[in-house]
Order: C-alpha cells, then structure tokens, then sequence
C-alpha cells in the first residue's frame, strides 16, 4: 500500500489519480496535506498539483460520466472528507478500468459514498440559498456572513449572480477566510482580513453604525412577519428544528435575537 | 396605521392559506433586473408550525363584503381591519427580497366595494413589480370569484401561479357556511385561465415571442374537517380538478377553529393534522405513483387509516399482488411497494443492471426495509414455510421502532 499526499486541492487530487496510473500503483492510500500524519514505516509520496495532469484526468472523466457525473464528482470533492478524497480516488480509477457504467451501479460503495457525500453537500448549498441574510450598509454594499459545513461558496456563485444583478452584494464565509463579491457587474472570489473574531461570531449581524438607514426597520418589518405568520394551534417544534437545524440560527434575522 | 402594524394585521389574516410553493416558475434575470425564479423552489425559513416560508404572504386588505363562517376575516367577525397602499406592498416585497428573505410574493384580499375593484388594485400591484420594479422573483396572486375575465387574463400577464380556493370539499358544504359563495364561481376563472394557458402553449409551437402566462399553474385549496365529508369526498374532488383545469396542486387545510359558530367545531379544539397528512400522501401516490384514487378510496373504503400510510394500506388489501420480486418487476410495480419511494425505486432499476440486489444494498438505497421487506423478494430471501397474514403484517409494521405513529405533518411542501 502506498499512500499520496496532496495539496488538497482538486488539481492536487486528479494529479494523483494520473500518477497512479504513471506508476502503476496497486493500492493507494490518498491524503491531503493537513490531515497527513508521517508514520514510522515510511513517508508517503507527495504529489504535486500539475493542471496539465489535472486536466487531461478531468477530461477523461468528462468523456465516461458526462456533466451530471462530473457535478457529482465535484460537489463531493468540496464536501472536504477524508473518506470522501479516498472514494473519489478509487472511482475515479474504477471509472477509468471498468467504463462510466460504473455510475449508476449504487450496489457499489464507493459510488454510493461519493453520491451520498455530494447530495449532503448539495443540501447545504440549498441551506445557504435559503438562509443567507444580506443587511445592508449605509454605502450600500448587500452584506452576509455565513460559516457553511461545506465549502459550497463555488457552488452558489451562480445562484446569487444571476439573482441579485442590480445590487452589489458580499457573501463571506468566516471559517474559510474568503468571500465572493459582485461589484454590479461580475463577481469575484476576495480574501479580506476582518479585524475581529468574525469565526467565532454568535451571531452574523453587523454593528449598527454601518448599516444602511432603512435597515433596522425592514429587520424589525420581517421579525414581525414571522413571527404573525405562525399558526399556533399547529406548532410542532420538532419539525421546525429538523428544518431549520439550530446551528444555522445565528444567521437568521429572525432568529438570530430570540434564543442565543 | 403603522406600517409595521397594519403588515402584523395582514400576515395574520392570510397565514390560513397553505400554499406557499415557489417552484415550477420560469422567469430568467435577463438584463440588469431584480430576481429570477428557482425551478424547484426555496424556503427561506420555517415557522414554529413547522412550515416554509418562501414569500411574503399577507391581504391587500381583511376588509371583506362576505361572511364565511370559515374564515377569519368574515364580515361578522370582530377583529381589527387595516389596508395595505398599493406602494407599501411594492416596497415590502422588493425590500425583502433584495435581504434574501423571500422568493416573492403571495398576495390575496378580502373583498372590499366589489369583485372587480378588488382585482383591480392587486392588479395595479403586480403590474407595478413586474414592469417598473423590473422584479422577476415569483409572484402567486389569488383570482377573486367574480372578477372579469379581462382583468383576471390581464393578470395573467405578471403572476408565476394563480389560484382561486374551493373552500369547501363539497358544494353543499358551502351552502351551509358559505351560502354567498358556490363551486361554479371558482370553476369559471379556472377554466379562463387554463384555457389561455393551452392557448398560449399551441401558439408557442408557431411563434417565437409568446408572453409567459402564469407559468408555474394554477392551485386551489380545500378545507378539512371544517364539515362532514368524507376523504373519498375530498379526494374525488380534488381528483377532478386535477384533471378538468390541469391544477399544479390542491392543497388540503386541516380546518383551524376560528369561531364560535355552532356548525362548526369549537375554538380551542385540535386541527386534524394527521388526517391533513394521510391526504397528502394520498395526493402524492396520484400524482407520482401511478395510484388511481379509485384504488385508495371507494365506497368500501371511504376514509383513510389515520394508522397507517395509505400505500401500505392499499398493500394490504390486496396481499395477491405481493411479493415482489426487485430485480425482475416492472418499475411501476416496485413503485407499489411500501416503503419505496420514486428515488429508491430509480435507483434499483438501475443498480439491479449490475447484479442481484440484496437486503443490505436495499438498505443502503433507502428502502425503508421496516416495511419492504414484507412485500418484496430480492437476492438473499429466505423461503418461509407460512405466509404471514396482512393482519400479522400489520402488527409487526406497527410495532417496529421505525414505524411509530407521530401527528406531525409531512415534510412534503
């Protein structure tokens, strides 16, 4: 058994899969560089991220599982598993052995763990759609802070984008230190150094003396509504926190001040 | 009038309308506008209750001409009134929807002056979003019994969905607590509305610039256990409507007392949720298992078990059918099965291609085998010398853990 270590990116991982191939390993044990422990019966061999290796493998994959394959593979890589990079490694393989059939056999574990991993990380991209609250600043600027299980930041760029053309807006995820910003015209991916501990924050709202005049009275407005729009003859708590998991509260306008 | 207190007012009113879907719109963000429609929808958060919350629903106003004895804004009833401007709804919507809040707006009203002067002014409201605001989010408007067909058409220029609420499951429940009110008034608009919606879709064969009109479909809602009717009552009603305007949806309300009317059950007593949801389900096996409501219900059977699910209800009656084999029967009829759903049974159609399936890949599937396995055979089943009854079946179903009987309401919606 010989075991990988990559950088932990995508390119780092898909190179991996080309220099297996390259030296005909057998098995392989792949790992990224921050969970890599060294132990006593030898070193693991470091892989370098190379593009050209990562493209060539990522177009060989497109070619035997299609778009629909490839959203899956990718989904699941940023779902940041340590389980989740060795199943990627070993379909990836099995799909270059065995053919693309291989994606739809769920008897298989491998694909059923990949598939699993990508529809929960599908699930969180879905949450951060639905639970992003942008308060907005006194310059303007539509603001949100969010700390997603995954890292699914690439995968809503295009949701908000296309959604919210006519304002600029700033989505930062504090516990992977960038955000994306759209300046009115395109958005990009930014690393901005927050002074203050925005990871540990309790609760996403900004400081009242940023924000934007009629702020307070449409977070007041909203609060009211959703709190009005209950029926209390049908309350049903455990329902309402499968739904809305507690961890995800503090982003919540109308959550956020109620049960902290 | 405060705004923060008349939208307090106008939220509470229209909170008994159940529906607050925002899938199946089509609208794109195409140049610098505001908003786009999410195909399968979003819910931007849950109340207690439990249910999403996806758009800003409230009444234009809780003024109304009628006196339903159902419904909390009857004009007998003594509550506080408030209206809303047409701008303060404009200003509500793009302001919450520009937070994330909302996926749009869902905008109904009592009926004030006349029929049409009310469509009218949510007319005015929409127009306005849609053609000023350059907002493209989705926007469910409710038709108002009575209005003209222009100004419904006309509305179905700028809404994603309408609908227009049955009330009651049966004409003669409405004569009964809602006699200024009848099923033939609802039929009306629904069938103008469908109409141009077939219309517009021929044309759209032909042409190439065809105005979108009300592309998410129609909805109506009916409520539950308000009077006597029976599930088959309901659910035959709502089969028909299905089919006659091609609804998207029919929602069921478990009936919220809301008054001290001696027709109806009293304030404080509970809400049939789990009758609500063995509906739903019920709805479901229609829609996307190929279950005709005459086999869930009919003259012997007209009421759902509260019990049981009304698959494995079905499942059951008819121990003929099973067991089935998962690796040789037909898709539809592994979609029989309980404890299958349509994800469970996609996959093992196709997984099966790669071998014989067994228990434990059935499990790893999400067959919720508490069920399934007594109603299916599959690579690893034993043969029993003895058939259990479907009433030993029952039992065991019962008693499993996974299978604890919980009034709570599905998360379907």
């Amino acid at each position: 058994m010989e075991t990988y270590v990559f950088d932990g990116s995508l390119t780092g991982l898909l190179s991996a899969v080309f220099i297996a191939y390259e030296r005909r390993s057998d098995a392989v044990k792949v790992v990224s560089q921050d969970r890599y422990q060294p132990d006593l019966l030898g070193g693991g061999i470091k892989i370098d991220a190379d593009s050209r290796q990562a493209d060539r493998v990522w177009k060989g994959l497109a070619k035997r599982v299609g778009a629909a394959g490839l959203n899956t593979f990718y989904a699941a890589f940023l779902g940041e598993d340590a389980q989740g990079y060795q199943s990627l490694f070993d379909l990836s393989r099995a799909v270059f052995d065995r053919g693309g059939d291989i994606m739809e056999d769920f008897g298989n574990v491998q694909l059923l763990f990949v598939s699993q991993l990508a529809r929960k990380v599908h699930r969180e991209k879905h949450r951060m759609e639905a639970f992003v609250r942008f308060q907005k600043t006194a310059d303007g600027l539509f603001t949100s802070f969010v700390a997603p299980d995954y890292n699914v930041l690439p995968l809503i760029r295009r949701h908000f984008t296309d959604r919210y053309a006519d304002q600029r807006w700033l989505i930062y995820d504090s516990k992977r230190k960038y955000g994306l910003y759209y300046d009115g015209d395109s958005t990009a991916e930014v690393e901005i150094e927050f002074s203050g501990p925005t990871g540990k924050m309790r609760t996403s709202s900004l400081p009242e003396n940023v924000l934007a005049e009629d702020e307070g009275l449409y977070q007041r407005l909203w609060k009211g509504y959703f709190n009005h729009t209950n029926i209390a003859a049908r309350k049903n708590t455990k329902l309402h926190i499968r739904h809305i998991p507690k961890r995800y509260w503090r982003y919540l306008t109308e959550k956020s001040d109620l049960h902290l | 009038m405060q705004i923060e207190e008349k939208l307090n007012i106008l939220a509470d009113a229209a909170k008994y309308d159940v529906s607050c879907a925002s899938s199946g719109g089509t609208r794109k963000n195409s140049g610098k506008g505001l908003g786009n429609s999410h195909q399968s929808g979003i819910c931007h958060s849950y109340t207690e209750d439990g249910r999403c919350v996806s758009l800003l629903k409230i009444l234009l106003t809780n003024h109304c001409i009628y006196d339903c004895a159902f419904c909390v804004s009857r004009r007998s009833n003594d509550i506080r009134r408030a209206a809303f401007k047409v701008q303060e709804v404009v200003d509500l919507t793009i302001n919450f929807y520009r937070r994330n809040y909302i996926e749009g707006l869902f905008l109904s009203s009592g009926i004030f002056k006349n029929a049409d002067y009310t469509m009218e002014r949510l007319l005015q409201i929409v127009k306005k979003l849609r053609t000023e605001e350059r907002f493209h989010g989705y926007i469910h408007l409710k038709t108002i019994p009575g209005a003209s067909e222009q100004l419904v058409r006309e509305a179905g220029l700028y809404a994603d969905r309408m609908s227009i609420n049955l009330e009651l499951p049966t004409e003669a429940g409405l004569k009964q607590l809602a006699p200024e009110k009848s099923h033939e008034e609802v039929k009306k608009p629904l069938d103008w509305v469908n109409k141009s919606m077939i219309q517009l879709n021929e044309e759209r064969q032909l042409m190439r610039r065809v105005p979108t009109f009300v592309p998410a479909g129609q909805s109506t809602q009916l409520v539950v256990g308000a009077t006597a009717e029976s599930d088959k009552d309901i659910l035959y009603t709502a089969d028909r409507f299905y089919r006659d305007y091609g609804l998207k949806r029919v929602y069921y309300s478990g009936y919220i007392p809301v008054s001290e009317d001696h027709r109806l059950p009293t304030i404080g007593s509970h809400p049939p949720l789990l009758r609500e949801n063995r509906l739903y389900q019920t709805d479901w096996l229609m829609r996307f298992y190929g279950f005709e409501v005459s086999e869930l219900l009919n003259d012997d059977h007209p009421f759902l078990d509260t019990a049981i699910d009304p698959k494995l209800s079905w499942a059951l009656r008819h121990p003929q059918v099973f067991p089935i084999d998962v690796n040789t029967a037909e898709y539809r009829m592994i979609l029989r099965v309980p404890g299958i759903g349509v994800g469970s049974a996609q996959k093992i159609v196709q997984a099966r291609k790669f071998g014989k399936l067994r228990f434990d890949q059935l499990r790893k599937i999400g067959v919720a085998l508490n069920r399934a396995r007594h109603f299916i055979w599959c690579a690893d089943s034993v043969l029993s010398l003895r058939e259990p009854s479907p009433m030993e079946i029952r039992q065991r179903i019962l008693a499993s853990q996974a299978y604890r009987f919980s009034p709570t309401q599905l998360s379907l919606f």
